[in-house]
This record gives structure tokens, C-alpha cells and sequence, in this order.
């Protein structure tokens, strides 16, 4: 009895430090911005209270609209690129070959490497006159060089392009643990029958994969509704907005206008948009996967 | 998939893929000036070292690794020392409210790092946190603690639980249990914990950009990302310091992949 006890009162104390420190640099400072996205403040003491001021006006506000959009085409089409070619990759890595931890070695390189370095490289592999991209396109004919940032709508895919080459091995790591717990006895039945290769993916492997592939899209469309470091570095939002996607609009309007009460009501707008959509993609996506039958 | 040719397509894609863009920017950092600036560009540089003794003195570069490694260090030191006993409390003592606290863990990870780094400023502005080391490992342990105790809690919970009450009967108290016998035992999985955490606290850009505006306090990645020359982009020393500033990180793949493969999927998968 006495050992049960103190073995509650030593877990309490093993788990507090923990809990104290996400609590004071988490959890408060998420509570803090929903309470102060219903004030109108700026830099300083003074603060007045606006009720749902500030989310009406971003509701008006067509730069937050375009932020929304961009953002949101943003997550869609990276996401959706990222598990394609996730899948992919974990089917290759997830094969017997001799090297393997060589070739799983070079997939985990751009995930390992720092987003600011990443973005840099697009940048210069993008640039107008030295980069590479326009050298394979193009070689000796400059005079074609394309000035690929400059574009409203070859920027907004350059940092799609730049997110789908950093993360897609993440999801292939994701969706690799999938299919390491697919026995491979489920083949050999299908084998026998003779079902071809494709058969084989598109019958057993990918029904059995959904979880690993909804597990994947969740942590994926999170983390690209969260993006900031490649358009801080690739295009400062631009040209124009169009690459300006809402955490960025946020951190410029808090931190560089200084306007203390709207820019934290767009951030808590994207913390609601996240859970929104996760929450979407649990219930409906999951479940619709959960229940449906490999055909 | 026993078509050997489409197997060693994938293969080279993926390699491929995954490795040629950054070549370029190593081709890139080897580079003379004249070479950097050449258009059509040139392809293979002539290995000059210039553009990483101008990174390096010029650009002020060992300022910001050892920043970097200072940051990265403390909050792997400090993310594990608080961590690994609430992940073996979590996975063995059964405290109330277990489940709740991992869901919880879970959901304050998903937070987008703006909701928390207008309020996280403010806490540190009134501490004196802004522009200190400290200032920025705090919130970085905050952000790496729901991971890391995830992927310990999973560790933990694979391993056998005898040898631990075998100790307890010897008389060692739960904590004498965790040092002596557990953490020993769960070694990898400390180590690779470790590893994913130093990866994001050497990488993390957003909350460094906000905490650290004195340049002699920066990070790597808040160098690189506001690396400025005169008149021109200065590409070559750009592509030096990302070179500098990724080495550490490819070293860490190749020794320890399989660690980081297992750990991701640990944290995420079994979850």
C-alpha cells in the first residue's frame, strides 16, 4: 500500500516539471492570444476591449481573404503532392535492397535540412539569371531566362515546390511505418491468384495503408498551415499577395505594423482553421476509410 | 514489388531527387565570384575556398554556429532532463489523468507557433528574455517536450518491467529504479529522442527571428535567412554557410537513420 502511494506522489512529481513548462510557454500564451484577440492594442500598457471587433474586420478585410485563399491552395495542393510522392518513396525504401540504408540515408537528407537553407536553395536554383532551373531549361538561350519569383502564380508554385521537396520524405517516413506492419503473408494468397503487381498495391496494400496515410495527412496539412520560414525567405509574400500566406500576414501585422490585437485575431484564426480541418479529416475522412471495404 | 526495373527507377528518382538541388548549392559554394555570376551559369566550380573563409570572417559565421550549438545543446539537455521522467511516469507509475495528458501533449504540439509568440515575447520581455540564449531554449523545450515524451513514453513502455522491480526490491526508490536500471536499458531511444530534438532546435527559425534581434546573438538559420551583401544577393557566401549550417545534420542521418526513422514513426504512428 505504502509503496503504491509513494509511487503516486514520485509519478505526480516526475510528470510537473514537464506539464509546468508547456503550461507557461504553451498552453498560457495560446489562452492569452484568444482572450487579447478580443481587444483593440498596440504596443504599450492601454488596451480596449472590441467583443468580436477584430474578427469582423478581418472578415471584411480582402488582404486577409487573399491570405486565406493562398494558405489554404497552399495546404491542399502541398499536402496532396506530399503524399503522392510519400508513398511512393516509402514503397521504394520499404523494398529489400542491397544500400537500402544509403538510399534511406539520402531521402532523410531534405527533411533534416534546415527550411531557412532550403528556401535559400530554391530561391537561388529559381534566380532569374544564375539560377539552375532556367539553365537546364533553357542553357545559352538567356534571353528566355524566366524570372520565376516574379510571377504571381510560378512563386506561389515555387513554394510548393520547395515544401514538397523538404517534406515528402516525412510522409513516406509515416506512411513506411505503415506498411512495415502489413504481414507479408496478406501477398502470397494474391501472388498465387495471380495478381499482378499494381492488383497488389491498389487492392491490399493501399486499403490496408489508410490509417498510415490519414496519420500522414493530418501531421502534414498541421504543419503546412503553419509555413513561414519559406515564404519569409523565398518571397516576403510577394509579388504583390500572392504568396502570402496567413501566418505570414499575421507575424507582419503583430510584429512589423505593431498592431497588437488584430495581428493575434488572425493567429488565432489560423489555430481555429487547423482545428477545423483536422477535425474534418478525423471525422469524416477517417471514419469513411475506417468503414470502407477494400473493394 | 519484384520488377526490378521499376524498383531501381524509384530508386534513382528518389535519390536523385532528394540530393541534386542541394549539390548545386555545394557546386555553388566552391565557386569563385566570377563563376557565381556567370551567365549561363557554370556548372562545375574551380574549388575555391573563398566563399567560405569571406562566410566565415566576413559574415561574422562562427558567431552564429556557436550560438547555434549553444541554443541547439541546451535545449536537448534541458528537453531530455525534463522529459525522461515524465515519460517514465507516464509509462509506468500511471498518474491521473495519464491519457489526458497525452492527448493534451498531442494537441499543444499542433499550436501554430504564432497563436503562442506574441504572448511568449511579452513573458520573456518581462523576465529579461529577449535577446539571451535562455529566452529562446525555454520556449523551444516547451515545443520539443510533446514529442520527445511521446516517443519516450513508447520506448518506456516496451521494456520489460521485472528488471525495475527486481531493483525495487533491492530497496532502490523509483527515481534510483529509473537512473540505475531504466535509463541505461532505454539508451536508443534517449539518444534518438535527443537527436530529433537538437534537428529542431538547430533548425527552428520563427521564434529565433522574433527573440533575437541583436546580430551578436543570432542563430545559423537567422543568419542565413538575413545574410545581406552591399549591393548584390551574396550567393556565394549564402551557399557556404547553408553547406556549414547542414553538415552537422547530414553527418547525423547517415550515422543514425535508423534511429530517426524508428523514432518519427514511434512518436507519430503509435500514438
Amino acid at each position: 500500500m505504502t509503496q503504491s502511494t509513494q509511487n503516486r506522489t514520485t509519478g505526480r512529481l516526475m510528470v510537473v516539471p514537464a506539464l509546468m513548462v508547456v503550461a507557461v510557454f504553451s498552453l498560457y500564451p495560446a489562452m492569452d492570444s484568444f482572450l487579447l484577440s478580443l481587444y483593440s492594442k498596440f504596443p504599450g500598457p492601454e488596451r480596449s476591449f472590441v467583443g468580436l471587433g477584430n474578427y469582423l474586420e478581418l472578415f471584411h478585410d480582402p488582404v486577409a481573404h487573399q491570405a486565406f485563399v493562398v494558405t489554404l491552395g497552399f495546404v491542399l495542393l502541398s499536402t496532396t503532392l506530399e503524399l503522392l510522392l510519400g508513398t511512393g518513396i516509402a514503397l521504394v525504401i520499404h523494398e529489400r535492397f542491397k544500400g537500402r540504408g544509403w538510399v534511406r540515408a539520402a531521402v532523410l537528407i531534405p527533411w533534416a535540412i534546415p527550411t531557412v537553407v532550403a528556401s535559400q536553395m530554391w530561391r537561388f536554383l529559381l534566380n532569374d539569371q544564375y539560377g539552375a532551373v532556367n539553365a537546364i531549361l533553357f542553357g545559352d538561350q538567356v534571353d528566355a531566362y524566366v524570372p520565376w519569383l516574379a510571377d504571381p502564380w510560378m512563386a506561389f508554385g515555387a513554394i510548393v515546390l520547395a515544401d514538397v521537396w523538404k517534406t515528402s520524405s516525412f510522409a513516406g517516413l509515416l506512411i513506411l511505418a505503415g506498411l512495415q506492419v502489413i504481414p507479408d503473408e496478406t501477398y502470397d494468397a494474391a501472388r498465387i491468384d495471380g495478381a499482378t503487381a499494381w492488383q497488389r498495391f491498389w487492392h491490399i496494400t493501399l486499403p490496408l495503408l489508410k490509417p498510415a496515410l490519414l496519420t500522414a495527412l493530418l501531421f502534414r496539412t498541421i504543419d503546412a498551415f503553419r509555413v513561414f520560414d519559406l515564404v519569409f525567405v523565398m518571397t516576403q509574400g510577394g509579388p504583390g499577395d500572392a504568396t502570402q500566406v496567413l501566418q505570414f500576414y499575421g507575424y507582419k501585422t503583430l510584429f512589423t505594423e505593431g498592431r497588437v490585437g488584430y495581428g493575434t485575431t488572425i493567429s488565432v484564426t489560423v489555430f481555429v482553421a487547423i482545428a477545423i480541418l483536422s477535425l474534418f479529416y478525423v471525422r469524416t475522412v477517417g471514419t469513411k476509410l475506417m468503414q470502407r471495404e477494400p473493394a | 514489388m519484384r520488377n526490378r526495373p521499376v524498383l531501381l527507377g524509384g530508386i534513382l528518382l528518389a535519390v536523385l531527387g532528394s540530393l541534386c538541388p542541394f549539390l548545386w548549392f555545394v557546386l555553388t559554394s566552391f565557386k569563385s565570384q566570377i563563376q557565381v555570376e556567370a551567365i549561363p551559369p557554370t556548372w562545375w566550380p574551380d574549388g575555391s575556398l573563398a566563399f567560405y573563409t569571406s562566410a566565415l570572417i566576413e559574415q561574422r559565421l562562427f558567431h552564429y554556429i556557436r550560438n547555434s550549438v549553444i541554443v541547439a545543446g541546451a535545449t536537448t539537455v534541458v528537453a531530455l532532463a525534463v522529459a525522461t521522467p515524465a515519460a517514465y511516469a507516464l509509462a509506468r507509475l500511471r498518474p491521473p489523468g495519464k491519457a489526458w495528458i497525452l492527448v493534451g501533449l498531442l494537441c499543444v504540439a499542433m499550436f501554430p507557433p504564432i497563436v503562442i509568440a506574441g504572448p511568449v515575447w511579452q513573458i520573456l520581455e518581462r523576465l529579461g528574455g529577449l535577446n539571451t540564449h535562455w529566452g529562446l531554449v525555454l520556449p523551444y523545450v516547451s515545443l520539443t517536450l510533446p514529442l520527445a515524451i511521446w516517443i519516450l513514453t513508447a520506448f518506456f513502455q516496451e521494456l520489460p518491467f521485472e528488471l525495475e522491480e527486481a531493483a525495487q526490491v533491492d530497496g532502490c526508490t523509483t527515481w534510483q529504479a529509473l537512473y540505475r536500471v531504466v535509463i541505461p536499458l532505454a539508451a536508443p531511444g534517449l539518444f534518438t529522442t535527443a537527436i530529433l530534438t537538437f534537428i529542431y532546435a538547430w533548425n527552428e527559425f520563427f521564434f529565433a527571428l522574433l527573440i533575437l534581434t541583436d546580430p551578436e546573438r543570432q542563430t545559423l538559420p537567422v543568419g542565413i535567412a538575413l545574410f545581406q551583401g552591399e549591393f548584390i544577393m551574396p550567393w556565394g557566401e549564402i551557399a557556404a554557410a547553408s553547406v556549414i549550417a547542414t553538415l552537422p545534420l547530414i553527418v547525423i542521418v547517415l550515422l543514425f537513420q535508423r534511429g530517426i526513422i524508428s523514432g518519427l514513426s514511434a512518436g507519430a504512428v503509435k500514438g
